[in-house]
């Protein structure tokens, strides 16, 4: 897959098809007054969630990522701006909105002194299930996420991982059409995240529609139909994955040389063809230029590497990462502010 | 409304808006019976606190301290049991201010129960411990010789005025809770207005003893019309003179008239409260 560069931003949301957007959010507005005058959590932010899709919204911490999730999910009413969830406008209709959603924050909403099934067959009742449903329905869930050894233990011994599928788990009680996650996989271990990742891509799979929010670009990359940047509390950029590396110029061509001491050489024949500077990386044996053309590119490097008789070990067209995207776009990394609240930074 | 057809039916149940309300009320109650049985910090507080203060206040000052026409441990009780009620439910607020912390509010905020149910559940699971520690305290006052002078039906009355009173006094502490979002400022705050009003108050000496600004402070105290309507109703009151303000001449009417208005201020204000408070 290849998308033309684009150097416009922001891009245009992908096209869905015809059907409305299951949640659906315009201009949404959120202020917060502070000693040095009001700071915008949220400054105009539109999103659009296609039925099926999983959108990412993106950003660092105070970005606004949180105060969007909650002004959807009808904890915080925004200052301005309209969202709508399937139908039901989160200001007019909260009580429908509830019925349809689900939701996991960034901190597990359990309670410590419950054991797991106890957490799910409340939150079932509290979805105004019958009883015995209720009770089925955490056997069943509890079973799913792999928590079945620890289901009648209180949730005070339950490590981070086992938490927050224990979140998760508690917000598809009621099997819902629109699904929450903010921050999942935020202060997980790696393994734990991938386990997470897994959950996650078989809801996916099965229908749900999902908004999720998230500092970690290869998250988004994982999991998301479609991207959205956001900073300052508004939509910076917007579109696939793809789309947003392809955003920021063309491909890299790179490569890996068996011999340290072909590298003069191998640097003049990518020069020949990059539209950039050679970066040497430091073992001085692999090296990536900036290309106009990536395939292209590619062959006529190694026809001339070949030519030239040096050997290597590997060779490729590299995308560049979402990292080097966010970079681009606001100017500053993605893990900066980590110190500050998510109540919206005043970039 | 589903989406996936598991193999579960997950339609919700029938019933109107009264059975919904009761049902997740008493969801949330059930939550936090669990949890004050799986405390045992908590649940020892609760039972070992009065016996203490039953136990300490009846011998430490029993010898001391005079009152007309009964013995002081009799007069003492009353004043034990409104205190100990009072501060009980100051635990609704810390326990709302956990809650929030934790973040488990937002879960129930984005459920579709009933906005008033969490405090329902977290009033009532207070009035449960409160009833608890009243009836420690009552065994532990038999005890020592506390005795109940009147009719049972008298006694109920008494007993159905101090919950009554710490279950309306709850619901300022959710609110209190809910705005100061602290726990341990919950605790301090509390322990700072709360010593203050149920010490000057006729709860542990008779209000005439007390210096002149203080004393008009405990006639018109309602921690101290909670106090004289207890005593009056289990017959512990003497026969000192009841002093000649309103809510001491009239201390049942006192206690059923403020506990009606705390709730009907407090109630709704944080109920409406509770609709808008988020997590951080």
């Amino acid at each position: 897959m290849s998308f033309p560069p684009n150097n416009s931003s922001p891009l245009n949301p992908v096209s869905e098809g015809r059907r409305d957007p299951l949640i659906q959010a315009r201009g949404l507005t959120k202020v917060y007054k502070s000693k040095s005058g009001p700071v915008y959590a949220l400054n105009g932010l539109d999103i659009a969630v296609p039925q099926g899709t999983v959108k990412a919204l993106l950003g660092p911490n105070g970005a606004g990522k949180t105060t969007a999730v909650k002004v959807l999910t009808t904890l915080i009413k925004p200052d301005a701006g309209t969202a709508v969830i399937d139908r039901f406008d989160v200001l007019q209709r909260p009580k429908d909105v509830r019925r349809i959603i689900g939701v996991s924050g960034q901190y597990s909403a359990v309670d410590e002194n419950l054991t797991g099934i106890e957490n799910l067959r409340m939150v079932g009742r509290l979805y105004h299930l019958p009883a015995p449903a209720a009770r089925r329905r955490a056997a069943e869930l509890i079973e799913q996420f792999d928590l079945a050894d620890a289901g009648n233990r209180p949730v005070k011994g339950y490590s981070g991982g086992m938490r927050r599928r224990l979140d998760l788990a508690g917000a598809l009680v009621n099997e819902p059409r629109v699904l929450f996650l903010d921050e999942p996989t935020t202060g997980l271990d790696p393994r734990s995240r991938l386990a997470l990742w897994d959950v996650i891509k078989s809801l996916v799979a099965a229908g749900t529609t999902l908004l999720l929010t998230t500092q970690y670009l290869e998250e988004a990359d994982q999991l998301a139909d479609s991207v959205a940047v956001i900073d300052g509390g508004k939509v910076i950029a917007e579109g696939t994955s793809d789309q947003l590396k392809a955003m920021i110029g063309g491909h890299r061509v790179a490569v890996a040389l068996v011999e340290g001491f072909d590298a003069g050489v191998a640097r003049d024949v990518l020069a020949r063809y990059g539209s950039g500077e050679v970066q040497t990386a430091s073992d001085g044996r692999s090296l990536e230029v900036a290309v106009t053309e990536g395939p292209s590119a590619l062959q006529h490097v190694l026809a001339d590497l070949a030519a030239a008789g040096i050997e290597l070990h590997d060779a490729g067209i590299r995308r560049p990462t979402l990292d080097d995207v966010f970079l681009k776009l606001t100017g500053h990394m993605a893990e900066a502010g980590q110190e500050k609240a998510d109540a919206g930074s005043a970039q | 409304m589903t989406a996936a057809a598991g193999a579960l039916d997950l339609a919700p149940t029938e019933g109107s808006a009264i059975g919904r309300w009761a049902s997740d009320g008493w969801t949330v109650t059930k939550r936090n019976l669990i949890k004050i049985r799986r405390s045992p910090d908590m649940l020892a507080f609760a039972v070992l606190q009065p016996i203490m203060f039953v136990l300490l206040f009846s011998q430490v000052y029993g010898g001391s301290i005079q009152v007309q026409g009964t013995d002081y441990t009799q007069y003492l009780m009353a004043g034990i049991f409104a205190q100990t009620v009072v501060f009980g439910s100051t635990f609704s607020g810390s326990a709302m201010a956990q809650d929030l912390k934790e973040g488990i509010i937002d879960r129930f905020r984005t459920l579709p129960m009933s906005p008033s149910a969490v405090l329902v559940g977290r009033t009532n699971s207070d009035l449960v411990l409160n009833t608890i520690s009243v009836t420690i305290m009552m065994a532990t006052g038999l005890l020592v010789g506390w005795r109940v002078n009147t009719s049972f039906a008298s006694f109920l009355a008494g007993v159905g005025l101090l919950l009554l009173f710490s279950y309306a006094f709850s619901w300022v502490m959710a609110l209190l809770g809910m705005s100061v979002r602290s726990p341990e400022a919950i605790n301090n705050a509390s322990f700072i207005i709360l010593f203050p009003i149920t010490f000057i108050s006729n709860a542990f000496v008779q209000s005439s003893t007390l210096p002149e600004p203080l004393r008009i402070f405990a006639e018109w105290n309602p921690v101290s019309a909670l106090v004289q309507a207890v005593r009056q109703l289990f017959g512990n009151l003497g026969s000192a003179p009841v002093p000649d303000t309103w809510p001491m001449q009239h201390a049942i009417a006192t206690v059923l008239i403020g506990s009606a208005a705390l709730l009907l201020v407090f109630v709704p204000l944080a109920v409406r409260k509770f609709e808008a408070v988020s997590s951080r």
